[in-house]
């Protein structure tokens, strides 16, 4: 069999032609690296996304991001507490989050209706794992960026 | 008001703000980063898609997490002091430039630089600058408006939505809106071709069975309140077909329309722009027509890749440093677009040195090649497997290709696409 894909894997977008007689003799060709080969492979027997999500922050509990903002005044006068409360008010309310590997595409609506439900308080460093081992898979889901704590 | 002497301003703290303030720093100046929001990062924050960093981290990494790595890194020096919620509101161009930011907890301050670096950004096209006819209602969106309200805010804009422009924001949305339980019932694409990257009508709309139609476009929402709709009318040859148009039913129209260089405030105080580009008229070092103000990432020229607005405005702050060091080279000779490009940047060139440039072509074309002569004469020609207007093209010329320092007269680059 064959089959025409175009690689997703890097904003390139090589166009991949895919032929095949069974599951494991798998040929790629019109890939331009490694990456493409596995992707098309991927792709014909078990496909895969990375999945890009937010889940909820616990109200009032979040403030501003890492270190630079951390630091920051909101505004040049604003000192102490005064900016420290200003930033905690406007802290963010979602948490962007991944998954860590591509996530078989047939657990990808079970996931999201899991991150609508779910919510997270912070103090969390970007990479920490939220969820683990998604449906079995061994893909972890993590928090794509940190929250400070109160 | 607050006063405060500096070495360098940065207006906007997203992606370019960030990589040149770091580097700036780097070099042992003290910085200012102005900006506007209550977080450092500017649109990554809310493009929790993936697909960041391939080129420059060699990982596939989320907006967020791109930003993270570069706010970290301004966080961590000491010269560089960042104001938040901060508007530059004015600046006043001279032998040492003053700039006029405005924030609602601490009013006006003065900040005198000697260099500047704009990096304020894009904004985004909207209904009024493509004129789409029909009623007035609201469930009218920017794209990215509507990835602020779902990926920052938490609200979804709506149930059913149309989406006009198939760039590569409007695409990432109809994938986060259909993952946020809206439907998305089609892209419309006025060109033949999508604007948008490849991997993106394969990852977010095949994946979900949207169809996206080419060469049609809205011609007209309807709606009293909420939108009710849309009419969809198919292009032929240029021609609008209104016999052959459909109504879609949708409660949400987003638009992804194109990026404007949001030069308000340079325009304000005298920077030159290109009307091709949008932003500054740039020289060899990123410096605009006022010495001392650079110009890099989106506010310069629209990128298609956060890591060109890094390496970018990285290249920028090595030029700041030298002007700092009252060491800016000021001979540079000119560079224009020639056959099939809509723009070069730089819009100049140095001598003696390897110089780097990106460029937008005007036309669609596989095998393609970039010819690039030197006062009529060929001097470069590099093959392209592919080009079309939103790929944006780099290239770098050699030191060796360029005319010497010492030769005199300009010497003119010219640079087509065929």
């Amino acid at each position: 069999m064959e089959r025409k894909l175009v690689c997703i894997s890097c904003p390139l977008g090589c166009r991949l032609t895919v032929n095949w007689e069974n599951e494991r003799n798998i040929t790629v060709s019109g890939n331009r690296c490694a990456k493409g080969e596995s992707y098309a492979t991927e792709e014909i027997l078990a496909p895969k996304r990375v999945v890009t999500a937010t889940v909820a922050v616990a109200a009032g509990a979040a403030s501003a991001t890492s270190a630079a903002a951390g630091r920051a005044a909101a505004g040049p006068a604003a000192t102490g507490q005064t900016a420290a409360a200003r930033v905690f008010t406007s802290g963010p309310r979602r948490l962007p989050v991944k998954t860590n590997a591509p996530l078989l595409k047939e657990h990808i609506s079970e996931l999201l209706n899991t991150l609508y439900r779910m919510e997270v308080k912070p103090p969390l460093r970007c990479g920490d794992v939220l969820l683990k081992d998604i449906a079995g898979t061994g893909v972890d889901l993590v928090a794509a960026r940190s929250l400070k704590g109160r | 008001m607050r006063e405060k002497r500096t070495d360098a301003v940065v207006i906007g703290g997203g992606s370019a703000g960030l990589a040149a303030a770091s580097r700036i720093a780097a070099a042992g100046y003290s910085v200012t980063v102005l900006e506007r929001e209550n977080e450092l990062g500017g649109i990554l924050n809310q493009c929790i898609h993936n697909g960041f960093g391939l080129q420059r981290f060699k990982q596939d990494l989320s907006g967020p997490e791109y930003a993270e790595r570069f706010i970290d890194s301004v966080g961590k020096q000491d010269n560089v002091e960042v104001l938040l919620e901060t508007t530059a509101l004015e600046v006043s161009p001279g032998a040492v430039h003053t700039v006029y930011g405005y924030s609602r907890q601490g009013g006006v301050s003065r900040i005198d630089a000697r260099a500047i670096v704009l990096a304020m950004g894009c904004r985004e096209r909207n209904r009024g600058n493509i004129g789409i006819p029909g009623t007035r209602p609201s469930g009218v969106f920017t794209a990215g408006l509507a990835q602020r309200l779902i990926n920052i805010d938490g609200y979804i804009p709506g149930r059913r939505a149309v989406i006009l422009g198939s760039g590569d924001i409007g695409l990432i949305m109809a994938r986060r809106c259909t993952w946020v339980g809206m439907e998305v019932l089609a892209v419309v694409e006025i060109q033949s071709y999508p604007s948008g990257l490849t991997r993106n009508i394969v990852q977010c709309l095949n994946d979900f069975g949207i169809p996206l139609y080419l060469s049609h476009t809205v011609s007209a929402i309807h709606g009293k309140d909420r939108v009710s709709g849309v009419t969809v009318t198919p292009l032929e040859e240029g021609r609008s077909m209104g016999a052959k148009s459909f109504d879609l039913d949708c409660d949400t129209i987003l638009l992804s329309v194109g990026l404007i260089p949001d030069n308000e405030l340079s325009r304000k105080f005298g920077v030159r722009l290109n009307p091709e580009t949008g932003g500054a008229f740039v020289d060899a070092g990123l410096m605009s027509s006022i010495p001392g103000v650079f110009a890099c990432g989106n506010v310069l020229h629209v990128h298609d890749l956060v890591d060109y607005v890094s390496e970018e405005s990285e290249r920028c702050a090595s030029f700041v440093i030298q002007y700092l060091k009252g060491e800016y080279h000021r001979q540079h000779h000119p560079v224009t677009a020639g056959a099939n490009v809509k723009y070069v940047i730089p819009n100049k060139y140095l001598p003696d040195t390897t110089n780097r440039f990106y460029l937008r072509s005007l036309i669609v074309k596989n095998k393609a090649e970039l010819v690039v002569t030197l006062d009529g004469e060929p001097m470069k020609r590099k093959k392209l497997s592919h080009v079309q207007p939103s790929e944006m093209v780099s290239f770098s010329l050699d030191a060796v290709d360029l005319p010497r320092t010492s030769e005199p007269g300009e010497k003119r680059l010219e640079v087509s696409i065929v």
